[in-house]
């Protein structure tokens, strides 16, 4: 596949890897924030290629895994509700579907006859809304900077069809306040990001320059390809050897530095800055997003009686240390033994770009 | 949390575009584009048009991995 | 262990194997049922019978390239063929949902006929039944299947031993793809046409080699990891396989990279893994590619000596990665 395969290939890998084997055997340690990267690093096989001295983190951008028990637990009340007057459709991405919450899943009450619908897209959404006048459509709209442009182009959309039988609950969430919140944290040692490129190819260069200049991490913008992830961490390497930590954008394929001005346009038609409630990370300033009160009538937080959960969290589930990149998965005492893909505990083993489920998929 | 790959826009009409991988097609909004033209590939994320690849800037990226090619072998 | 059934325990992958252990095995000891192969191959009066049964619950009824009758006759004739059987006899129950129109129903009637034709299998006894509306989900089929088993053939998948080559008859997740683009909410267009077929016709031609050919398998749900998975438990060695082999249409690829999906795990219907001595591997394989239904067949991977029965991959860039049975539904996913 053309722009993919060539990003691919063995050749230009082994001598990047090579390149990075020459440098000083330093120890450090670069954190994938994108759950996305988390997946490809551990496909690829990449993490066991590289020289011990280089550690590699995983952190928090599986937007599955730091949906708060909360606000999984909600949803999930609300489908279980759903099925008793059979008027609202949940919609979700499939990624949500077998997040474990204190009782329950997505996918266990569809079983019991919730109507829950998997979609692609969100304007799938709004398909079915169209063909089901007589029923609510409620999104769990979770998501981080990539996704949350396409759920306010929705109600855009929503909004000039005037349409009344759709909304959204706001999981959207953002990721540079995450990972300013985790250099605050001095338990955890970064010394420098590799980006999320497609995220960065919404917002820009910019949101990363605090990262920089006030924490003195290099950032290095990434595509998901074996060779740019490598190169990537060739990248961050010579920034940290020689002292000079910046914003670098090795997916200059995709991301300009001033990202995507028309998608930001339209989010910030649609959306403003929310405080934002991150399992294991705990309650970020401004790290959310939330709908503006023009689009009230899309929030579905404000247009129905939304059900108060009482969470219960999992006995022995480490799923916040993990996100924070302070242990390994294979450090958690239920990796692999209570905690795997099909009998999850925390959100890391059930997301598939949870940090757990990859590692037990792809590397044990 | 981004699963998106560039695919080759075969057709646009309106606020919409269809990509095709092969002879499979899928219909894309371009609410969040500014200017799509036939022959652009733009990278695909739950059923919009996120950015367009530029072609010429993965030309360099990949000049720079043949170089470091070049330089170790 | 869940206290209800979900979706996911039809499937093919970890769960299924679970509710077979945990809530049949108990009550089921047959030795020639938990050796757990695709069809049983029973000793009567010197001859080998093998037997095996199916149902079929797919979801759309007619997809690009086949429909449930198709599948019904093809899967069923494959589950005998890989055991080494010539099939001969099937049987066919449906169940049917009140209200199903008549048309649609010679359709898949019409549809068996052909494949069984094409199959070269009789179907000597069948059964109907209809219930109410909303006890099924339009029709259901279920099959059993009859063959003769030679002498001197053994394809279980215990048989599979250290150093032997893994062939693959062609490309991978036809069938997958073919059934989700034919469902409304994915959206796509797609030319993917189901593999649904017969493979009897491709295993007549490797008859000849059985001696040098020690397990073979057809891949249904679950894909090829759970296949290779059940070879490696089955025989307790460890698979090794290679990312640039395999075998997979570029439009399918695609599919799997805008989803999210990995091809390793979609269904497939038409397609087989041999496991064979590996002096013998390149001519299995070029009898293989002379016949229609193998013509992409490749050899993907070898049995290694590591006991722990993993199945692990040899990525592009040359890093290495788990293999896995399939866990739950392979859901499309944007993160």
């Amino acid at each position: 596949m053309k722009y993919i395969d060539e990003f691919r290939k063995k050749e230009p890998f082994k001598a990047i890897l090579s390149k990075i084997k020459s440098l000083p055997p330093q120890t450090i340690s670069l954190m994938e924030v994108c759950g996305t990267h988390t997946v490809s690093i551990s496909k690829s096989g990449i993490r066991n290629l590289l020289p011990p001295n280089i550690r590699l983190i995983s952190g928090p951008g599986c937007p599955v895994c730091v949906t708060s028990l909360e606000d999984v637990d909600r949803v999930i009340m609300l489908a279980a509700e759903g099925k008793i007057h059979s008027r609202y459709i949940i919609a979700t991405f499939g990624d949500m579907m077998r997040v474990p919450g204190s009782h329950s899943s997505l996918l266990k009450e569809k079983a019991k006859g919730a109507d829950i619908r998997v979609v692609y897209s969100p304007v799938d959404a709004l398909s079915l809304a169209r063909e089901n006048p007589d029923k609510e459509v409620i999104f769990f709209a979770v998501g981080f900077e990539t996704t949350s442009p396409t759920f306010a182009a929705t109600i855009l959309q929503a909004m000039k069809e005037g349409l009344d039988n759709f909304s959204i609950i706001s999981n959207n969430k953002l990721i540079p306040p995450a990972m300013e919140a985790l250099l605050n944290d001095e338990n955890i040692t970064i010394d420098g990001f590799i980006c999320p490129g497609h995220v960065s190819a919404i917002i820009g260069t910019t949101p990363y320059q605090k990262i920089v200049t006030h924490y003195q991490r290099g950032c290095v913008i990434s595509g998901f390809e074996p060779l740019d992830i490598i190169f990537s961490i060739y990248l961050l390497m010579h920034q940290k050897y020689s002292g000079t930590p910046k914003v670098e954008i090795e997916y200059s394929r995709v991301v300009r530095q001033e990202g995507n001005p028309k998608a930001l346009k339209v989010l910030n038609q649609v959306y403003e800055l929310s405080d934002a409630q991150w399992r294991g990370l705990g309650t970020i300033p401004k790290s959310g997003l939330g709908l503006k009160d023009e689009c009230a009538l899309y929030d579905a937080t404000r247009k129905f009686d939304l059900p108060q959960p009482e969470v219960s969290e999992p006995q022995g589930c480490r799923c916040g240390e993990v996100l924070k990149g302070m242990t390994s998965p294979t450090e958690c005492p239920l990796f692999a033994t209570h905690c795997t893909p099909s009998t999850p505990v925390g959100a890391c083993m059930v997301s598939s770009e949870g940090t757990c489920a990859a590692y037990y998929k792809y590397e044990r | 949390m981004c699963v998106a790959i560039p695919l080759e826009v075969v057709e646009t009409k309106d606020n919409l575009a269809k990509v095709s991988i092969g002879k499979t097609l899928r219909e894309v909004r371009l609410d969040l584009m500014d200017e799509v033209k036939v022959g652009d590939f733009i990278l695909v994320h739950a059923g919009f048009a996120i950015e367009k690849l530029d072609k010429e800037e993965a030309e360099k990226t990949l000049s720079l991995f043949k170089e470091v090619v070049d330089e170790i072998y | 262990m869940e206290k209800h059934i979900l979706l996911a325990h039809g499937n093919g992958g970890i769960l299924t194997s679970q509710l077979i252990e945990n809530c049949f095995f108990p009550y089921f000891q047959d030795p020639l049922l938990t050796q757990l192969n695709d069809q049983a191959i029973i000793e009567l009066d010197g001859y080998r019978i093998a037997f095996t049964t199916d149902s079929f619950v797919v979801d759309p009824l007619f997809f690009p390239g086949g429909d449930i009758g198709r599948l019904a006759v093809c899967g069923t004739v494959n589950d005998l063929a890989v055991g080494g059987a010539t099939p001969l006899y099937l049987s066919i129950g449906f169940i049917i949902e009140e209200n199903f129109t008549i048309e649609e129903l010679k359709k898949i009637a019409s549809s068996i006929s052909t494949a069984a034709e094409e199959a070269r299998i009789r179907i000597v006894t069948a059964d109907t039944k209809v219930v109410e509306k909303g006890a099924c989900d339009k029709v259901f089929i279920n099959t059993s299947g009859i063959g003769i088993v030679k002498k001197g053939i053994d394809f279980s998948g215990h048989n599979a031993r250290e150093g032997d080559k893994i062939l693959l008859s062609g490309d991978i997740g036809d069938h997958g793809i073919a059934i989700l683009s034919s469902r409304e909410d994915i959206g796509f267009e797609t030319s993917i046409k189901s593999d649904c077929a017969p493979l009897n016709l491709l295993v007549n031609d490797l008859l000849p080699h059985a001696h040098y050919i020690h397990s073979m398998r057809d891949l249904t749900r679950g894909g090829l990891a759970t296949i290779l998975n059940e070879i490696a438990i089955q025989s307790n060695r460890s698979i090794t396989i290679y990312e640039d082999h395999i075998p997979l249409k570029e439009e399918v690829r695609g599919m799997c990279e805008l989803l999210g999906l990995d091809p390793l795990y979609l269904a497939n219907e038409g397609k087989l893994v041999a496991f064979v001595h590996s002096g013998s591997a390149e001519e299995i394989l070029s009898l293989m590619k002379k016949n229609p239904l193998g013509k992409n067949a490749r050899i993907i991977g070898e049995v290694v000596r590591e006991p722990s029965k993993k199945v692990t991959m040899e990525t592009q860039v040359g890093g290495s990665r788990l293999i896995e049975m399939l866990v739950g539904e392979e859901l499309p996913r944007i993160c």
